[in-house]
């Protein structure tokens, strides 16, 4: 599904620059769940965007579902998010006027979907994280952890071939995240791609692989045993 | 454009943000409000100023004779002057080219006026066929005194319509009818009406000139003496020809009734012209000014929808990029807000144009102040003022649109 070769990246800070990926390679299979651990500065963040299409790399090969990304102008890259990729993020980038089930409906908005069908569509997906009665809510009106599934249902609303989550669990208590991690497992089973960043050991351990990232090289790749989040929940 | 769906997004976003929504539009109508009323009583002052110099025709030119105040050629000071039937001929042989209608005036004194046995208050002037014209008078019935008539002493009389209302009101028309003025009777032949609003003007009754002198005693003297000038198409041109043309006739008369030429009181001259050009020079800077105070509303305008747009677009710049990581491109975004743009302050802008127009409307034509008339604008110009600060908004929200999409969006997501 996602395969890398070779990946630089760098920024430049004042007369420095700082090389943040130096050459990774890397692929992903459909239906894994694989979680992106390194300490900060180790340059997971920056592996996310570059995979999202929301900065681009300086050198190597990137194909996504057979597709090579590459020199993407704004249109093209927008076009590629929507129909590839679905984004949950740290602190869930919710539109704060809009009601979680408009939340929802947003990416359907961009693949041109009616109204109509882009309302039945994220009601049920909001049925899915088990937030349909709060569907007219607004998410001022939601708790951290109900945020973060409303941001998830958005992710899977426009059926994205591989779901990107940049700390998902970061803002949330273990109580919160193990829930959301639960859903993120539970989306997996039914065969969705998923990458997880995250630093924290124990929502690793609930994926099926580990890539350790250090001072932006792969220094360890490992298939682990997943523990299930269910029983923490 | 008619993409109904991106109609919905804005239709939501503007019922969500009502506030923001409201402020934007409200800057915009009140602007385009304080403009219209603004230009509209400016036209309505002009309306006025214009209004109050119908009474005469504006290039008239009165000359009346009062005392010397200074000594001349040996003649006193505070001698009286009078104007004799030669003073007039003599001018109409000279320079009856620079005149258009030429008129006199001869109040005989100490005459009665009598119709149907009952004493009427007017006043008695004789004249000839041109006072028409210099006065501004139209006929509501009849004729006016002509040539023939001046020429034959005819004994006709022309009323105005006050007289025909006070006087003659049983009647179906007053022509025909007989007036005996001091002793002599006079057949009513027409009734007129003076334009504008000075009714003191209607309290008299015309007969010839000719008849008035023979009459009344008057020999050959005058009390007024008349002209009209051509308009020479521009204001200034027409009162530099007047000025030339009472200077010509001063010297004349002042040197026929042995006036020093230094002396303003003897020989006495009235031209509504050069007021009316003080007042038009006036009404002109008073124009500018308003227009002056409108184009600073508007651009007081335009600076407010185009800080409220930027304050808007910083504070959607997260917005911006969650739409982009969902899949939105910078052109969709940019288009987006300003649409909204567009629609908000074309729809504020053109209610604050009606409320304003109806405004003027209604209380426009009742409006009772001294030299404001009819206050009302040029529909074309209330448009255009609407279309530019609808223009300038959506340039104004271009900017920090265009900016704000093309940030990259991490960036954006970034922005707290």
């Amino acid at each position: 599904m996602i395969e890398i070769k070779n990946l630089h990246k760098s920024y430049k800070m004042g007369s420095n620059s700082l090389h943040v990926l130096k050459g990774i390679n890397f692929s992903v299979e459909e239906g894994e769940l694989v979680a992106i651990m390194g300490s900060s500065g180790s340059g997971k963040s920056t592996l996310l965007n570059i995979l999202g299409m929301l900065d681009g790399a300086d050198s190597g090969e990137y194909n996504l579902d057979n597709v090579p990304i590459k020199d993407l102008n704004e249109t093209k890259a927008a076009q590629y998010r929507n129909k590839f990729l679905g984004f949950v993020f740290q602190s869930f980038n919710l539109i704060n006027y809009k009601n979680a089930m408009e939340n929802v409906a947003l990416p359907l908005y961009y693949q041109k979907v009616n109204r109509k069908e882009r309302q039945e569509k994220s009601l049920k997906y909001l049925d899915q994280v088990g937030l349909k009665e709060w569907a007219t809510h607004l998410p001022s009106e939601l708790s951290g952890g109900q945020k973060q599934r409303v941001a998830i249902a958005r992710a899977m609303a426009a059926e994205p071939k591989v779901l990107l989550a940049d700390e998902p669990t970061g803002a949330l208590d273990s109580k919160t995240s193990y829930e959301v991690m639960d859903l993120i497992q539970k989306i997996n089973d039914e065969g969705n791609t998923i990458l997880v960043v995250t630093h924290e050991p124990d929502i690793a351990e609930m994926c099926k692989r580990i890539v350790h990232l250090k001072d932006g090289v792969i220094v360890e790749d490992k298939k682990v045993e997943q523990v299930r989040a269910e029983q923490y929940v | 454009m008619f993409d109904i769906e991106r109609w919905q997004e804005i239709f939501d976003t503007i019922r969500k943000n009502k506030l923001r929504t409201f402020l934007t539009g409200l800057s915009v109508a009140s602007g385009i409000f304080i403009l219209v009323i603004l230009l509209g009583f400016g036209q309505g002052m002009q309306n006025g100023i214009e209004a109050e110099f119908k009474g005469d025709a504006a290039t008239s030119i009165w000359v009346w004779p009062g005392r010397t105040t200074i000594e001349y050629k040996g003649l006193n000071p505070g001698r009286r002057i009078q104007l004799k039937n030669e003073n007039f001929n003599t001018i109409q042989s000279y320079m009856g080219d620079g005149y258009e209608k030429g008129s006199v005036l001869y109040f005989p004194r100490g005459v009665k006026v009598v119709y149907n046995n009952d004493l009427l208050v007017y006043n008695v002037a004789g004249t000839n066929g041109d006072l028409q014209t210099i006065e501004n008078e139209y006929l509501s019935e009849g004729r006016y005194i002509n040539e023939a008539d001046v020429r034959s002493n005819a004994k006709v009389a022309v009323i105005s319509n006050k007289i025909r209302r006070e006087v003659f009101a049983d009647l179906d028309s007053p022509l025909g009818e007989y007036i005996t003025i001091s002793g002599a009777g006079f057949k009513i032949v027409g009734v007129f009406g003076e334009y504008g609003d000075d009714e003191g003007e209607e309290e008299r009754i015309f007969i010839p000139i000719s008849t008035a002198q023979l009459a009344f005693n008057g020999g050959d003297n005058l009390n007024n003496i008349n002209y009209l000038l051509p308009d020479q198409g521009s204001l200034n041109e027409t009162v530099a020809n007047t000025d030339e043309f009472i200077k010509e006739i001063k010297t004349y008369l002042n040197e026929y009734h042995g006036v020093a030429p230094e002396d303003d009181r003897a020989i006495r001259v009235w031209n509504p012209i050069e007021e009316a050009k003080r007042y038009y020079g006036l009404t002109g800077n008073i124009k500018f000014f308003f227009w002056f105070v409108g184009v600073c509303t508007i651009i007081a305008g335009v600076v407010g929808v185009s800080n409220i747009m930027l304050i808007v677009v910083k504070e959607r710049t997260r917005e911006i990029g969650i739409r982009k990581a969902l899949g939105a491109k910078p052109w969709g975004i940019v288009g987006m807000i300003l649409q909204e743009s567009i629609f908000v302050t074309a729809i504020s802008g053109f209610s604050g144009l009606i409320f304003s127009m109806a405004i003027l409307e209604v209380v426009g034509p009742n409006v009772e102040i001294d030299y404001v008339v009819n206050p009302s604008v040029n529909f074309t110009v209330a448009f255009t003022t609407v279309l530019v600060l609808v223009f300038a908004g959506a340039i104004a929200g271009f900017f920090p649109a265009w900016r704000a999409a093309s940030i990259h969006t991490i960036e954006a997501l970034r922005d707290e």
